[in-house]
């Protein structure tokens, strides 16, 4: 295999993992667009999106007696995960934000609060389940893998692309082309003005976490398929390059998420590609600081201004 | 050679113009009062003439010297002081600390004093909680000294905000609507306190208000802003008869 | 002499403390613990000074200790002790007690340096944003530690400094210089600098905070724009607060890793930089006596949460509330701890004495002691 290969085939793969940080970056860019939160504790719902498709497929694949094919399985496990996986973000909203919100605490509180919902979410899963690793089923789908030219392509990678591009394109109508969508970037601009309107703000806080949280459960159920050892801390890592991601686009921005997404994951497999695998952390962190110091506001936001 | 010169100064904000070829002049020991109707830019030459914007064309000079260089609190330092049309005290803290860190320029002293109390040290913040001392027996705050200024009624932190102002040791004051909020007894008292402060510092003042009671009381001469533009100036009275301010502040064909 | 009753107290109780060490009247463990109590002071105190005074909201605290307890971790083992890197030691062991405290000043001083990654972004951003970078800048200083091998080899061209730091494996070789010290003098060295430490970061944020100059710190909090105007440099002000708190954590770092005799880049994680939140904002924010009170309150909360663990899970096997194959594990304790903090964001987030100093709260304390 040539050098020339090699490139593209890590380019593949940037599709792969760009697709992964783009379905997590747009729960957070969700979030903060209609709420002004960074909600922290996204990466590790993203972790309990993949816990919850195990237990899922786990499930429907013990019984035997339904007789469900592996490709019904992975039909039901999808939605059913995606929708658990709203509830636990909503939950969250629930539990943890709304007071803050109510009370109008400030942004630091918020931020902590986020902070620590992860930290428990991950610890508790730890220490709830214990430290022995869950493999996720690996046989769902007839994993094919196609050769073009000697870059090699399965048909999961495929099928993961095709997913963010779809919730991507999906998550875009919704929020500039329907009712609820205009509610949301309503909140955005005036959390007090909108129940004067009639808006519910409420239920459009819950719908947006739950869109947000159900997008993560889809990668969730993406990334166990494709990388199918499960463990508490998966989603710290992949939830900051989300982040990241989101930032680098511009958070808030769904565009910008999207991109950002595969943005980061080019950089990343370049990085890789020059052999300097084990700084990918280093490089993704360095270019947070960079920006976040250069062009707070990332490629797609506009600044917002001070008045005096 | 004017104290205070700004000289064919323009603000842009991307497409917007907020100021647009603004001239003044502000000589020694001189009140001057800026009016116009509302979102007319008089704030944003405030901010310009302190220094927290740039200015996108012209010049602003001060003694002499020109003042886009320097970032706000070397201005203040330099002996420009301001108030906020809302009044922004540290709230959660003392007024007597309020007065004593606006004298930070004249600090001289370094962390390193800080922490071994040196000679400097102890010299530096004596000089300071005279002066904090000082200025809030005249100002009448004395007995405020140790509240917080988010306790005090309205017409206290607007005085508080003054005496804050004045202990910088200003050359010349901006006061950024001072009657703003004030019932028409404290208005009264303002004014006089105004004109106190101005005969007994010698400082120059150029105000911004909205109320004409106390521009016309006070100032020797004003400028009237609309849309980021001069309009008119001139004394009080020259103004009060200038039909395209009333047309400005009535509106077209009220006149 | 009635007001000097809590300086002599103090003494008292150090002084006991090192006695008790010296003719190991006290467990090995109690003594640990008691200095981590001590660290903690400074890594809580020192994080105050950002999140409480300067309401800014640094959590990556946890990266500057780390950059000062491998600088000073290198710097003692260079200088004192034979190694792999130089050999011999540079210097005579037996400078090491009297060189110690250079080390320290030396580590702090680096720390501060790397406290300009999250002072400079300061300029620009705040609240969150600014969160996230000092989270970054925790993150990143971690990296390069772990990856000091491949880092050392694209700079100089060598590995052989960036393996003798010995990355993602941990560093160890401390110890020796603790014995060092011993040989010159055979007293308990690492509690008697952990005392000064503590002592000294105290001294110096309480000197700081009650300055003027300091002060300027509030200011810049409460409304940072009237700072700006009202002659405060602001940046200078936000530079000085980011240094002197990342500096200082560097010295808890140093002390931590010569405790220890052992670092490891990776347990100067978010989690301890987690750890330094609950502390400041459980003792509340800004308040100095708070924070300290906070420190020995959580370092008390998180070892007795070891046999308090082992306590409900035996009980709770014996009484048969338990499944028999699940063990309440060591890891509950991180649960607990970000609870701690959940529960206080949401209840009480001004923290247990808002930002009020015990003397505040206690006015007849200030008769019991004094401070200068």
């Amino acid at each position: 295999m040539d050098l020339f290969q090699e490139f593209l085939q890590h380019c593949v793969n940037a599709l792969q993992w760009g697709s992964f940080y783009a379905l997590i970056a747009l729960g957070y860019t969700l979030v903060y667009g209609v709420l002004r939160l960074i909600n922290f504790a996204h990466g590790d719902i993203f972790m309990v999106g993949a816990y919850i498709a195990y237990f899922v497929a786990t499930f429907f694949l013990a019984q035997s007696g339904w007789g469900l094919t592996h490709i019904m399985v992975l039909i039901l496990t999808v939605p059913l995960t995606m929708i658990l996986t709203s509830m636990v973000g909503v939950g969250l909203e629930r539990v943890a934000y709304r007071r803050l919100r109510r009370r109008g605490a400030h942004r630091l509180y918020v931020v902590i609060t986020a902070l620590m919902c992860g930290l428990i979410l991950e610890n508790g899963n730890l220490a709830l389940l214990g430290a022995s690793r869950k493999k996720f089923p690996d046989d769902l789908i007839e994993k094919v893998n196609w050769d073009f030219f000697g870059i090699s392509v399965t048909n999961l990678k495929v099928l993961v692309i095709f997913a963010a591009v779809i919730v991507f394109v999906l998550l875009h109508f919704i929020v500039t082309r329907t009712r609820i969508g205009m509610a949301m970037r309503a909140v955005s601009w005036d959390k007090f003005a909108l129940p004067l309107m009639g808006i519910p703000l409420d239920r459009v806080i819950v719908f947006t976490f739950a869109l947000g949280s159900g997008t993560a459960g889809l990668g969730g159920v993406l990334f166990a398929m494709s990388y199918p050892v499960l463990e508490p801390y998966m989603g710290v890592m992949i939830g900051w390059k989300a982040f990241i991601a989101a930032v680098v686009g511009g958070i808030g921005d769904i565009r910008g998420a999207f991109v950002g997404g595969f943005l980061l994951a080019f950089v990343e497999v370049m990085v890789v590609f020059f052999g300097w695998s084990t700084l990918r952390e280093f490089f993704a962190f360095s270019i947070l600081l960079g920006i976040l110091w250069v062009r707070p506001t990332g490629l797609f936001g506009t600044a917002p201004t001070t008045k005096i | 050679m004017s104290l205070l010169e700004v000289k064919h100064v323009t603000q842009r904000f991307g497409g917007l113009t907020a100021v647009t070829d603004f001239n003044m002049a502000l000589e020694e020991h001189q009140i001057i009062g800026l009016i116009g109707p509302n979102g007319a830019g008089k704030t944003t030459v405030f901010n310009l003439v302190s220094g927290f914007y740039k200015p996108t064309e012209g010049s602003i000079s001060f003694e002499g010297r020109d003042m886009r260089p320097y970032p706000p609190h070397a201005i203040t330092a330099l002996g420009m002081a301001r108030t906020f049309q809302n009044i922004r005290l540290w709230n959660d803290m003392s007024v007597l600390d309020n007065i004593r860190i606006s004298q930070h320029h004249r600090l001289g002293y370094g962390v390193v004093d800080a922490i071994l109390h040196t000679r400097k040290y102890k010299e530096s913040e004596r000089s300071i909680e005279r002066t904090a001392r000082e200025i809030l027996e005249v100002m009448q705050l004395s007995d405020y000294a140790e509240e917080c200024p988010k306790n005090l009624p309205y017409g206290l932190q607007r005085r508080v905000e003054l005496a804050r102002a004045l202990s910088t040791k200003p050359k010349v004051l901006l006061l950024d609507e001072p009657a703003a909020g004030l019932n028409s007894v404290d208005v009264e008292g303002l004014i006089q306190l105004i004109r106190w402060i101005f005969d007994e510092f010698k400082i120059s003042i150029w105000m911004i208000e909205h109320q004409m009671k106390v521009v016309m009381t006070l100032c020797e001469y004003l400028m009237v802003v609309n849309f980021g533009k001069t309009i008119a100036q001139g004394t009080p009275r020259e103004i009060q008869n200038n039909p395209e301010v009333i047309e400005a502040y009535l509106g077209d064909g009220a006149v | 002499m009635k007001k000097y009753t809590l300086n002599i107290v103090f003494v008292l109780l150090c002084a006991g403390v090192v006695l008790a060490s010296q003719y190991k009247l006290l467990d090995r463990y109690i003594l640990t613990v008691l200095m981590l109590m001590g660290i903690n002071i400074i890594f809580a105190t020192s994080l105050n000074l950002v999140n409480g005074n300067m309401r800014e909201f640094s959590c990556g605290h946890a990266g500057f200790a780390c950059v000062g307890a491998y600088v000073g971790s290198v710097l003692s083992v260079l200088l004192f002790t034979a190694n792999k890197y130089t050999g011999q030691p540079l210097l005579s062991p037996s400078l090491a007690p009297l060189l110690f405290p250079v080390i320290m000043l030396a580590a702090a001083l680096v720390s501060a340096v790397f406290g300009l990654l999250v002072a400079l972004p300061s300029f620009k951003t705040r609240d969150d944003y600014l969160a996230i970078i000092t989270i970054a800048a925790n993150f990143i200083i971690i990296s390069i530690i772990e990856n000091s091998e491949q880092i050392a080899e694209q700079i100089f061209g060598a590995k052989s400094f960036g393996t003798f730091i010995n990355g993602s494996r941990g560093f160890s070789g401390m110890k020796r210089t603790v014995n060092a010290m011993n040989d010159v003098a055979h007293i308990p060295w690492m509690e008697i600098w952990v005392i000064l430490g503590a002592c000294f970061c105290v001294f110096v944020l309480y000197r700081l905070v009650t300055s003027t100059y300091g002060k300027g710190i509030d200011a810049v909090a409460q409304d940072e724009i009237a700072a700006e105007i009202m002659s405060v440099d602001t940046k200078r002000t936000k530079l000085i607060a980011f240094m002197v708190s990342s500096g200082l954590a560097g010295i808890s770092g140093v002390l931590y890793a010569h405790i220890y005799g052992y670092v490891n880049a990776s347990s100067f994680g978010i989690l301890r930089s987690t750890e330094a939140l609950v502390m400041v904002y459980l003792g509340g924010m800004g308040s100095l006596s708070g924070c300290i009170m906070a420190a020995i309150a959580f370092t008390v909360l998180v070892e007795a949460l070891r046999p308090g663990l082992r306590f409900l899970n035996d009980n709770m096997h014996y009484l048969g509330m338990l499944p028999d194959g699940y063990e309440i594990s060591e890891v509950w304790r991180w649960v607990i701890i970000p609870l701690i903090l959940f529960l206080l964001m949401q209840f009480r987030p001004e923290g247990l004495l808002g930002n009020r100093e015990l003397t505040h709260v206690f006015p007849k304390l200030k008769n019991w002691f004094t401070l200068r």
